[in-house]
Formats: C-alpha cells, sequence, structure tokens
C-alpha cells in the first residue's frame, strides 16, 4: 500500500481525503486472509445461485435429439429447440400473450387499489388501522389453493352455481383472483415507498392551499414514481410466475398462460419428455423477467428492503 | 411533524363533531383513509373473503353421485354431510405408503407438508444466513453477488421444477456427478430430498438478502467496542449480530415458512401428482378439487389455512415477530419526535419476505 508516501504538501493542513487514507487500517495477513475468503465465499454463492440457471441455458441450446445429455458445453450447440418451442402443436406464442394479458391486467388492477390505499396507510392517522394492516398481512398469507375448491365449481357453474357465467378459459378467473395475492404485495411495498418521502412535501402543498387529494396527486404521485414502478415489476413477476389458479381455471390451449404451457409441453413421440423444449421455453420465460431484475436490481433490492441501508 | 399531531386533532373532531378545527391539517383524515381503503377492502373481501367463507361452507357439503335409493334417479347437486369431510381423515379409509409409513392419504400430505417445511426452512436459514455473512464482509462485488441472488427468485417455480427434473433425472446430471443412480423423481425417499433441494435453492438466497439488510442496520460501533471488550468472533456472532438480526430473521422465516406449507408447484411439476412421498397438502386438495370432490377438497384446504394461521400466530406470540412491522404506523406509539426511520428496518422485511411467491 503506498500510503505513507508523503503527498506535495501545498497548505499547511492535510486535506480530509489524505487523513482518511493515513488513518486506514493497513490490510494485515489476518485481514487478507478474511478478504479472500470472502471473495471466495462469494464465488460459492454465486456459483450455487446460477448453476442449475447455466444448465437450463445449456440444456436448451442442446441438439433436441440430446434431451438428456449430461455434457457440460453443449455440442454441437444448436437453436432447433427454440424453434420447436414456437412450432404449431406447442403454440407457445399464444401463451406468452395470455400471460402478459394476465400478468399486465393484474399488474394495472393491483397498482390502481394499492397506491390510494397504500397512500392512506403511510400517511393518515385513522382508528382501526391496525386491523387493516393485520387484514391485509393475513391476505398474503392464506393458501391459494382454498380458493380452489368453491371457484372451480363456481366457475364452472356447477350446482348450485348454475346462474354464474361460465369462467372456465376466461382471463378473469384468473386475474380476479390473483388480485389476492398481488395486491397485499403492493399495498405493502408502496406503504414502505411512501413512508420514505418526507412528509413535509404534502405539508406544504397543503399550506399552499391543496387538499390532501390534490397534495398527494400533484406532488407525491410524482415523486414516488420509482416506487411504484418497482412495485409494478415486483407484482408483474409474481402474477406472470403464478401456476395453481392459471392450472386450475385455464385448460383450453389457447387460453394457457406460459407457466401451464410449459407444463404441458408434450414431446412429439408423446412418450419422452421433450427437456430440450422445456428448457427452451423455460429461458424464453425467464429472460425478460432477468434482464428487467437485473437492470432494475438495486432499484428493486432498496426497495425491498427499504431503510435497511441509511 | 403536523400529523403526528393527528391523535389529538382526531379526538377533538370527535368531541366537538366538524365545526372547531384545531389542525386544518390533519381532520378529516379518518373520512379520507377511509374513503382510499375502501376499494382495497371491498377487494380483498370479493377476492379472498368471500371465496374463503364459501371454502368453509363448501367443507360440509359433498357432491351428489350415483342414484338417489329415495327416487331412483341419477343425483346432482350436494348434501349436507355436517364435519364428514372431516372426521374421514381421522377414518383412514384411503391408506396409502408414504414416507412416514401407512397412513391416510390427507395424513400422509399434512406430514409430508410439514417435513418439507421444517427440514427446507432450517436449511433455507442456516445457508441464508451464511450467505448474509458472507456478502456482509464483501468489500468489492457485492452488486454481482446480490444480481446473482435475484436470479433464482426471478425464475419461476414451475420452470425451475422442470429444470430440477431434468438435473434429477435418473440419466441426469446429478446423477453423473455424484456418480451413482439415485432415483430421484420415481417417488422414492429421495423424492422428498429432491423437493427439499431445489426449494432450498430458490430461497435461501431471498433469506440471505432480507438477512443481509438486517445485518447492515447493526452499528459498527457495536462490534468495535466488543472487540475492545475482547470478545471472540464466535461470541460477536452469538452475542450481538444473533441478537440484533432476529427481529429481520423471525419475519422471514415466518414468512418462509407460510410459504413452504402452501407448497404446490414444486413437487406437482417435478415428481407429479399421486406420487405419495411427496405430495402436499395443497396438491392433494388441487387433486380432489379438479375430481369434483368439492367438498373433501375445501374441508383439506381449509384444515391448512387453520394450520397456516396457528403456526402465523404461534410466531407473532411465541418468539415476537413483528409481522406488521411500523409499515404505516409512523406515530403510533407515543413517540412524536421520533422519525418514521427510526424502525424502518423491521418496517421493510415483511414487504420483501412476501416476495418469496408462491411453491
Amino acid at each position: 500500500m503506498a500510503t505513507t508516501t508523503t503527498p506535495p504538501v501545498t497548505q499547511d493542513r492535510l486535506s480530509s481525503a489524505e487523513v482518511a487514507e493515513l488513518a486506514r487500517e493497513k490490510p494485515s495477513g489476518k485481514a487478507r486472509v478474511g478478504m479472500i475468503a470472502s471473495y471466495v465465499g462469494m464465488g460459492l454463492i454465486v456459483l450455487y445461485c446460477v448453476l442449475p440457471f447455466y444448465w437450463m441455458i445449456i440444456s436448451s441450446l442442446r441438439d433436441p435429439s440430446q434431451g438428456r445429455s449430461t455434457q457440460f458445453i453443449p455440442d454441437p450447440v444448436s437453436i432447433e429447440n427454440f424453434k420447436g418451442v414456437f412450432s404449431g402443436q406447442n403454440n407457445f406464442g399464444r401463451s406468452l400473450i395470455n400471460s402478459l394479458i394476465v400478468s399486465g391486467t393484474t399488474t394495472i388492477l393491483t397498482l390502481l387499489f394499492g397506491i390510494v390505499a397504500a397512500y392512506a396507510l403511510a400517511r393518515l392517522s385513522f382508528k382501526g388501522k391496525g386491523a387493516v394492516l393485520w387484514l391485509i398481512m393475513a391476505c398474503s398469507m392464506f393458501p391459494i389453493v382454498v380458493l380452489i375448491p368453491p371457484l372451480l365449481k363456481m366457475f364452472s357453474s356447477t350446482e348450485p352455481f348454475e346462474w354464474f357465467p361460465r369462467w372456465i378459459d376466461t382471463y378473469q378467473a384468473v386475474i380476479i383472483p390473483g388480485l389476492s395475492f398481488g395486491l397485499p404485495l403492493a399495498v405493502w411495498n408502496l406503504t414502505a415507498f411512501f413512508k420514505q418521502l418526507p412528509m413535509e412535501l404534502e405539508q406544504a402543498a397543503m399550506v399552499d392551499g391543496c387538499t390532501p387529494g390534490v397534495a398527494f396527486r400533484k406532488v407525491i404521485l410524482p415523486l414516488a414514481a420509482p416506487g411504484v414502478f418497482t412495485t409494478a415489476i415486483i407484482v408483474f413477476i409474481g402474477s406472470w410466475n403464478e401456476y395453481l389458479l392459471a392450472l386450475t381455471f385455464l385448460q383450453a390451449q389457447d387460453r394457457q398462460t406460459a407457466t401451464v404451457a410449459i407444463s404441458k409441453f408434450t414431446g412429439t413421440t408423446g412418450f419422452d419428455t421433450p427437456y430440450g423444449t422445456i428448457m427452451a421455453a423455460g429461458v424464453i420465460v425467464t429472460v425478460p423477467l432477468l434482464i428487467a431484475v437485473l437492470l432494475f436490481q438495486r432499484r428493486i433490492v432498496a426497495g425491498l428492503t427499504a431503510g435497511g441501508v441509511k | 411533524m403536523a400529523t403526528a399531531t393527528a391523535e389529538p386533532s382526531v379526538r377533538t373532531v370527535k368531541e366537538d363533531g366538524q365545526k372547531h378545527k384545531k389542525n386544518a391539517l390533519s381532520d378529516g383524515q379518518g373520512r379520507l383513509a377511509y374513503i382510499l381503503l375502501a376499494p382495497t377492502l371491498l377487494v380483498i373481501l370479493v377476492v379472498a373473503g368471500i371465496p374463503v367463507i364459501m371454502s368453509i361452507r363448501e367443507s360440509f357439503f359433498q357432491t351428489n353421485n350415483g342414484v338417489d335409493p329415495v327416487t331412483g334417479m341419477v343425483a346432482g347437486g350436494e348434501k349436507f354431510v355436517g364435519l364428514e369431510n372431516f372426521t374421514s381423515i381421522f377414518a383412514g379409509g384411503n391408506p396409502v405408503q408414504g414416507s412416514f409409513g401407512t397412513h391416510d392419504r390427507f395424513v400422509n400430505a399434512f406430514l409430508n407438508t410439514t417435513a418439507i417445511t421444517i427440514v427446507c426452512v432450517v436449511l433455507e436459514t442456516l445457508l441464508g444466513v451464511a450467505m448474509a455473512l458472507i456478502m456482509a464482509k464483501a468489500f468489492r462485488g457485492r452488486g454481482i453477488v446480490r444480481a446473482g441472488i435475484l436470479v433464482p427468485w426471478a425464475i419461476p417455480t414451475i420452470v425451475s421444477a422442470l429444470m430440477w427434473k431434468l438435473i434429477f433425472d435418473s440419466s441426469g446430471v446429478m446423477n453423473r456427478v455424484i456418480g451413482s443412480q439415485v432415483l430421484w423423481l420415481a417417488d422414492t425417499g429421495a423424492s422428498f430430498w429432491a423437493v427439499v433441494i431445489a426449494d432450498t435453492w430458490k430461497t435461501a438466497p431471498f433469506i440471505g438478502l432480507l438477512t443481509l439488510a438486517g445485518l447492515q442496520t447493526i452499528p459498527a460501533e457495536v462490534y468495535e467496542a466488543a472487540k475492545v471488550d475482547g470478545a471472540t468472533t464466535w461470541q460477536q456472532f452469538t452475542r450481538i449480530t444473533l441478537p440484533l438480526v432476529k427481529p429481520t430473521l423471525v419475519v422471514a422465516v415466518l414468512f418462509r415458512t407460510l410459504d413452504t406449507l402452501r407448497m404446490f408447484d414444486l413437487p406437482a411439476g417435478m415428481v407429479g401428482f399421486g406420487k405419495y412421498r411427496t405430495e402436499t397438502v395443497s396438491v392433494f386438495s388441487y387433486l380432489e378439487a379438479t375430481q369434483t370432490r368439492y367438498g373433501p377438497a375445501a374441508a383439506y384446504a381449509i384444515v391448512l389455512f387453520v394450520y397456516v394461521l396457528l403456526i402465523a400466530f404461534l410466531f407473532v406470540k411465541v418468539l415476537g415477530a413483528d409481522v406488521i412491522g411500523d409499515t404505516g404506523m409512523p406515530k403510533k406509539k407515543k413517540g412524536k419526535n421520533k422519525t418514521p426511520d427510526d424502525k424502518a428496518p423491521d418496517a421493510a422485511a415483511p414487504g420483501l419476505e412476501m416476495m418469496g411467491g408462491a411453491h
């Protein structure tokens, strides 16, 4: 470490940066070992997280005839599997569109309701706030499978729900129950974001004659846009990855969402699991999410652990 | 902090009606809050409240099948059966061979769910805390690790289930690496561990991320003081790190536990339906519902729901999990001058852990 070289003294006192430089502990042998150990540990964490995904990617790049090959590098590299994903019988493009419709609508609805609720929870004081918070929390805790028996019965117009329109294979059959997990998520996140904004902002606006409603719309909402955006990504991912509701209520092949479609891929022969195609579809479904998550990872992690890092 | 004085002013409104406004900024907040919350509460009522009540009702009924003995017609609709759907669990009318001996199929699913949850949560917590400790020590490259950690989180669970299915294939890479021929997916004892491994892979990093957030709120001075007093690294970990990170960790573990209890995608996607070694309550209830046995399906789901509630209650009461955290309650306690940030670390945790997603 070259910390001891005397800098050219142009002033009587050292600048604060130089003081900090001099005050820094020189890494001892022990600290160096610790540093190496921490790098090794971090390397292991990354390997742990990425290796199975790597396996998925290389398996998707194999020739379709080598579905179960255990070669660590595909030979030859082939994009046949990706072509196979969109081939006639799999109809995967349609599934992607279905997923987009379902997740997009869920996200938008969730945000519409969630933003106003979160604002009330973050800013306003009122009786029964604790009860509301518990209710929303409880809503995020209960098993989705509780919804399946009555809703399946209702959506398929079985007795005694003959009066109910048949909702099997409709988007709303997945979107509406999907709100039950999207909404608590959004409310909870947005509440944390709104609370980060100084309360003085609205107070200043209200002193200037805004009603609380106007202060919210004109001052808080624009400032909370990053938080809203992050929440949107998180809810979208949650909804995109949803499987149980979609599996139950979307049975027709042209209505299946991507997650359901992948789990139902059948090989051309009908006997062998078409792993190559499944992995290719998995990559297609995952990579956009990963790009979004990695692009906004700082924001997502910061938002998630809001206040954790002061 | 004008809103911090909201409590007294609300009281004023209650006593004097709306006429004498002591605080123009915060009066009427209650009404505004109810207006703003009404849509969300209504949606929750419609999409969660009513279906849960319907499910409870359903659990007392059974779909009619076969011929009605009185009229001789093919019966449709449903009949009230009281607690039969619940009592039949203990009658053991449908014994299956699972990891825990021969039990009724529901009991078997219940035991599977419990065992998978305990094993997974313990493993995930240990691994997650270890990861957080490593990341907290890191000088550089934390960004890369964070990016890596988000990979398992972002992959849809069903996709990761299929990914592990390929890895665990009898001629797959896992068997090649360990150099033996384990039938991971053939409804053997190994299937249980296959599910555990896949779930741990997906969520341990997430616990790590959460714990890291908790670790970073511990001031360095505390450690320096401990070092001056001659505390060893292990003592620092058990006496400082663990107690101070406990609030975050307990909430994280609670949410992981609840998430794992309702596990569906992994056993369904990896091992498949009707495999008793890995069948969870969610899987069994789903299967019953799709075979139009709505009554038993609802009963099983309700038992799971009660189980989840019980566990959550125990966490909150016994371990003191601060589930609600500070979110939304900046001034519930009397500390008027406290800035909301004071307890913000606890507040962040629930929102984060909720994102664990379905399993």
